[in-house]
């Protein structure tokens, strides 16, 4: 039976906090007013329902749902229509039937946990008299091929109007509606499955709806207005026809089917109902012409003119802004004009790129905007590389890139954001990188350095364990007879570990500290040099002497702390006047619902630019006058990408959190015990670390274990430990974009997982104070606040400067059970897998402050061997880079003398 | 006859005449003239505030009088005695302090009638009886705030109200009534935790007992005191299947009219109307006479507009027997053949062709 378009119910969408910033900021505000000011609107443009949405991590959402809902009952002119109940929560739901007198529809149940708790929802739909909608998505998962759809309707529909009684007639499906037109191939059916599902669905499950978010649809077109709505009004054409009697859409975003561009319209037709294989290329490729039919915005996508200029000039153009969208033709036409393919990169490519070096160089282009254009270089490479390959064939040619570069994160570590950018910086400057990957043995780098002949190895790494393993490696290439120059970079590198610990190391070849990605090519560059290398190296050489040579005075200058000197003026905290608070729900949490919705509002963005090597803090960063429009650009990125990740459900989030009883005893350990009333057997200790530094009289030595209640003083007291990850998904996301020559997307995938694995562990301690350990029940901070730590409470990890040690993630990871709850594993060294994760130990003490623990002496050394149960040789190893002496002074007198 | 035969021989009464519903308890209690001691009487001799004005505290402290009352209207023709209990939950009996008695005040209600109407169906049993219990709305509302500044503000909570509702519903259950009369609905979000109730207090003993629906227009506006109209009410309420669906007090049957014809159309289940006896005068008094409100009603059965007619405030035994005359000749309404469809609600009706 067809459907005719003026017989579609219209569903408003505004009043969504999922799928409108501007109300969940509203909501978050408690601007309630011009929330309803939205809801009005809605009503006023014709919306014949309104969806109200309240799913967002930082909001009480059943406590918005019902405030909402209550507001808009003395309102006439919204409450006039239906109210659809939007949650993926039952009790946000229910909290919402109790609030509305109408009929609502609830959105949505679904057979997703099992048919038992599906049942028992639909009967208590039945009961507070509300229709309901059903998506296709069961104990497997959504349904994305027709048959899956269908399938999961009609055993929902089944069971609803058999076993529940429910009327067939308030049942509305929503068999999902997802991006086509993504350039992933198993995407290009989705709509052509929702169409041909929906016939189906209608005609065996009588009476009942068909519904979807059909905005969902044009995903990967955001921005160009005028190809999603062709895209909304084609695919409502079809969904309509073919029984789809419901939906949300903007009806602004609609145009009037026979109205649009015919042109427009046949190629629309081609991807929804997936109708050839170059459906989607083909729209992608017209997009950008009717993008102008759309907003007045200005820049240089619109703004055509350069495309007269010559090819040249064109690539220079689309070098330095970083446009792709040319880069093939572009790219060609220089080829065809060249004698040679190369010439088309030793000429007009690299002069795009000298003038984006010399831009980089001087300040006035920012790491992202580089990104971008090495991007559009390697697409352009890409395409002259089987020419070139077939030249040289012909030719017997051998050509020489400027220098072969090795790059790997470190055995035991699996950070790579800031290897990568190094890479695609090295690359854009002309430089062969063969990337290794994370979690590279150092025979593996060393082996294949002397495969390809590479000029330099660089190593990466993240965590202190790392820095060992550079150590292992320069002193493998030593012995392996390498002289290759060495460089060394990642977060916990430093110049005076290379100069200490590493360079002595490596004495066949320099060794060089690189701060950062910026520097990578100034230092690789001089070291290919033939004029400029040995005085470069002489001159590296003379400042790590001196470096050294501080180092070495700055040991024993300052006084230190005997072990026992500093266990007594250990930060005292008066226990007898303090009853540490007993969690509200204590034992294992896990949290596997969360979206990435949820975790938007508390990003910390800081560091997402010191990532990306622009400095400031968030927001005036975008204000800032040298780097504001390179910011601006990178968080207009990062918020489409955030939009796709969202939508697109790129990324699994999953946390643990959990709340143990505990005490700390004399030894500066914590001891965590299986239950509160027993608390005579330990199940597990956490080690801590005391401050040996002397800061005068008065000043204390802090341990963690200072902010647990000490067996001795009588009080019971608890600690918690977490582990969240937003890493599942990450490196297949990645991937795609790397695979597709566009390093710039594939490391803003890395980036903002790295983001929202952070805004995840506080969301959780958020969790922990306020509602599972439930001492700060009534704390209300703004994100701001959240990210300046105002809350009462810390989160240190293992192998961070209060407890610098990394095993002890090991005790925390085995409590929590989280390599089994959320898939986070531990390398070798300690280092969380995948890399988008964090974990930590939750101490509530209102006094509790992060710390350094700083250097150790031996005397805490040997202590904490004992009581970890190790031989002295292997804590010094785990605590290499917090020993305040040389452990091998002893044995290797000679050593330096030597040399 | 036990609950479900007599259920089955409502259905079928329904499907060949107009049933008579009684007339108003409190002008008849009114009628008696009860002082305080009478509404103490031994029982609450000792009870620590006045209940003069508590009429449903009399099933407990004078059965007898609800028993004559009852009698009367059965006497004048009502198939249908609702229980003295329009204020019998904890939420209203709150005024009087008389929450503990909640219980016993819906048990000895429900069983003064049952035992009445038993004894009348015997008598003519060619007329069988039945007893509807009587849940009022309450005094507190779900969908409004009593503070206009704090529009969010409820008073109580649905839950709240669910389990208010319930208490009764059980003691009614208990004491043998026939269905349920979820009556004066001024806030449909009451009345659905009222039909929450019914339809979990069936799930927990699972025993069915039919819901009928009243709701209240407030004025000539046609919508209830929260906002809808009758057929956003209807859509509101359908899901319990009730066994009728009408309207009752507030205005008088001319000014009902056009709203009850609304609900009529819509409607496909059976439909009745108890009208007050016209508005109050200046003294507050319903004075229609029986002669002018059964010449109206008897206008609403030839239109076919009504299963079931009665009276609410200032209606007597004299109304319904004028009434049930009226109506007599008159067939009863027939049921409206609806399509199936989604019907939602707002406070206005929406349908969705399905």
């Amino acid at each position: 039976m067809s459907q005719s378009a003026s017989s579609f119910i219209n569903i408003g969408e505004r009043t969504n906090v999922t799928g409108s910033a501007r109300f969940r900021k509203l909501i978050e505000n408690e601007d309630y007013d011009t929330a309803l000011e939205v809801a009005r609107q809605q009503v006023e443009n014709g919306a014949q329902i309104i969806d109200v949405n309240m799913d967002a991590g930082l909001l009480d959402s059943e406590a918005a749902m019902a405030h909402f809902l209550k507001l808009i009952a003395s309102e006439p002119d919204i409450a006039r229509v239906p109210i659809m109940i939007d949650s993926s929560k039952w009790t946000v739901i229910e909290a919402g039937l109790k609030c509305v007198q109408g009929k609502a529809i609830v959105n949505s149940i679904s057979m997703k946990e099992g048919e038992e708790g599906f049942i028992e929802e639909a009967r208590k739909c039945l009961r507070y008299g509300a229709a309901v909608v059903v998506m296709a998505f069961d104990e497997e998962g959504q349904a994305d091929t027709k048959e899956r759809k269908v399938e999961i309707c009609q055993r929902a529909y089944k069971i609803l109007t058999e076993q529940v009684g429910f009327p067939p007639e308030d049942i509305i499906f929503d068999p999902n509606i997802f991006a086509v037109a993504t350039g992933i191939e198993e995407h290009n059916d989705y709509a052509n499955a929702f169409i041909q599902a929906a016939k189906e669905i209608k005609q065996t499950c009588p009476h009942a709806h068909i519904s979807g978010g059909v905005s969902n649809i044009s995903f990967s077109f955001r921005g160009n207005e005028p190809v999603r709505r062709a895209m909304h009004s084609v695919f409502l054409k079809h969904a309509i026809e073919a029984g789809m009697d419901m939906g949300i859409v903007n009806a602004g975003q609609l145009d009037i089917y026979d109205d649009i561009d015919p042109k427009l319209r046949e190629l629309c037709e081609d991807v929804i109902l997936n109708r050839h294989e170059d459906a989607t290329e083909n729209l992608l490729e017209a997009a950008e012409e009717y993008r102008d039919a759309g907003g007045g915005q200005k820049d240089d996508k619109k703004n055509l003119e350069w495309r007269e200029w010559p090819v040249e000039k064109r690539l220079e153009h689309a070098l330095v802004r970083g446009i792709n969208e040319y880069v093939v033709e572009d790219t060609e036409e220089a080829r065809q004009n060249a004698e040679r393919p190369l010439h088309v990169i030793e000429g007009p490519l690299m002069d795009g790129m000298n003038v984006v070096g010399d831009l980089f160089g001087a300040g006035k282009m920012f790491l992202p905007q580089v990104v971008k254009s090495a991007r559009v270089m390697k697409q352009a490479v890409a395409h002259l590389t089987p020419f070139m390959e077939k030249e040289r064939e012909e030719l017997g040619l051998a050509e020489e890139p400027k220098g072969r570069v090795v790059l790997a994160t470190v055995k035991g570590d699996v950070h790579d954001i800031g290897k990568n950018i190094v890479g695609v910086v090295l690359q854009c400057n002309g430089y062969e990188i063969t990337d290794l990957g994370v979690m590279v043995p150092s025979e593996k780098i060393l082996k294949t350095a002397k495969e390809i002949g590479a000029d330099i190895i660089g190593l990466s790494g993240l965590i202190t364990p790392s820095l060992d393993e550079m150590v292992n490696v320069a002193a493998d290439m030593e012995r392996e007879g390498y002289d290759l120059p060495l460089l060394i970079g990642g977060a916990t590198t430093s110049r005076t570990h290379t100069a200490v610990k590493i360079e002595p190391a490596y004495k066949a070849g320099p060794t060089i500290h690189v701060i950062d990605a910026s520097r990578a090519v100034g230092v690789v560059s001089t070291l290919l040099s033939q004029d400029d290398r040995q005085k470069y190296i002489d001159d590296i050489a003379a400042d790590y002497d001196k470096t050294r040579e501080v180092h070495a005075r700055s040991k024993g200058k300052r006084k230190r702390l005997s072990l026992e000197e500093a266990r007594n003026r250990k930060f005292d905290i008066q226990w007898d006047h303090y009853d540490p608070p007993a969690p509200k729900k204590p034992g294992v949490h896990v949290i596997d619902d969360l979206k990435i919705a949820d975790l938007r509002p508390i990003i910390d963005w800081t560091p997402f630019f010191a990532a990306w090597d622009i400095k400031g803090r968030y927001p005036d960063i975008l204000k800032d006058e040298d780097k504001g429009e390179a910011a601006r650009n990178l968080m207009k990125d990062a918020e489409e990408m955030l939009d796709r990740m969202e939508e697109e459900e790129w990324l699994k989030l999953k946390g643990v959190a959990a709340i143990w009883p505990a005490n700390a005893d004399e030894n500066d350990d914590i001891q965590i015990y299986a239950s509160d009333d027993e608390r005579d057997e330990a199940i597990a200790t956490f080690h801590g670390l005391r401050q040996q530094a002397d800061k005068g009289e008065g000043k204390a030595s802090r341990c963690l274990s200072d902010y647990v209640a000490p067996k001795s003083s009588g009080k019971t007291d608890w600690i918690g430990g977490f582990c969240v990850t937003a890493g599942h998904g990450e490196l297949e996301s990645a991937k795609k974009y790397e695979d597709a020559n566009d390093d710039y997307n594939a490391l803003l995938v890395k980036s903002l997982a790295d983001r929202l694995a952070e805004a995840f562990a506080e969301y959780m301690h958020m969790r922990i104070r306020k509602e599972f350990w439930g001492y700060a029940a009534d704390e209300d901070f703004d994100v701001s606040e959240l990210i300046k730590e105002a809350y009462q409470g810390i989160r240190p990890a293992p192998g961070y400067p209060a407890q610098p040690e990394h095993t002890e993630k090991g005790t925390l990871f085995d409590l929590l059970g989280a390599t089994d709850k959320v898939g986070v594993e531990l390398t070798e060294s300690y280092a969380m897998n995948p890399p988008a994760s964090v974990s930590g130990l939750y101490f509530s003490h209102p006094d509790a402050r992060y710390f350094s623990v700083g250097k150790l002496s031996r005397d805490q050394v040997e202590d904490y061997a004992k009581r970890k149960g190790w031989e002295l040789e292997k804590a010094e190893r785990w605590l290499g880079s917090n020993l305040d002496y040389d452990p091998h002074a002893d044995e290797q007198p000679a050593a330096q003398a030597a040399e | 006859m036990n609950r479900k035969e007599r259920i089955e021989k409502f259905r079928e009464i329904a499907k060949e005449r107009i049933l008579i519903f009684d007339g108003a308890w409190g002008t008849m209690i009114q009628d008696y003239g009860f002082i305080e001691d009478d509404f103490r009487n031994d029982k609450f001799a000792d009870h620590p505030c006045d209940l003069k004005g508590n009429n449903d505290i009399l099933s407990i402290s004078r059965p007898e009088a609800l028993k004559e009352i009852a009698r009367a209207y059965m006497e004048a023709g009502a198939d249908i005695i609702l229980t003295n209990t329009f204020s019998a939950t904890e939420i209203s009996q709150a005024d009087y302090e008389c929450e503990p008695h909640v219980h016993e005040i819906n048990l000895n209600a429900a069983k003064i009638n049952r035992e009445a109407a038993d004894k009348m169906t015997e008598e003519t049993p060619d007329k069988p009886r039945f007893v509807a219990g009587s849940i009022g709305p309450t005094n507190k509302t779900l969908s409004l705030s009593p503070d206009v500044n704090k529009p969010e503000y409820r008073e109580i909570s649905f839950d709240y109200l669910k389990d208010v509702y319930k208490a009764q519903a059980r003691a009614l259950a208990e004491g043998e009534v026939d269905f349920f009369v979820v009556e004066t609905i001024f806030d449909t979000l009451n009345a659905k935790a009222a039909i929450a109730a019914i339809m979990e207090l069936e799930e927990e003993t699972g025993d069915h007992i039919p819901t009928v629906l009243s709701g209240t227009i407030t004025d000539k506006s046609g919508r209830t005191l929260s906002g809808q109209t009758v057929e956003a009410f209807w859509h509101s309420i359908r899901h319990v299947k009730p066994l009728m669906v009408g309207l009752n007090c507030a205005l008088g049957a001319e000014d009902m009219e056009p709203f009850l014809a609304d609900l009529s159309r819509a409607a496909d289940c059976l439909v009745h109307a108890y009208p007050n006896a016209g508005l109050p005068n200046e003294m507050g008094e319903y004075d229609e006479s029986p002669e002018a409100m059964s010449e109206q009603l008897g206008r609403w059965a030839k239109r076919g507009l009504i299963n079931a007619i009665g009276g609410c405030c200032g209606t007597t035994p004299d109304h319904i027997r004028a009434i049930a005359e009226a109506v007599g000749g008159h067939s009863t309404r027939s049921l409206p053949e609806k399509e199936v469809a989604m019907r939602l609600s707002g406070l206005e009706p929406f349908t969705a062709a399905a």
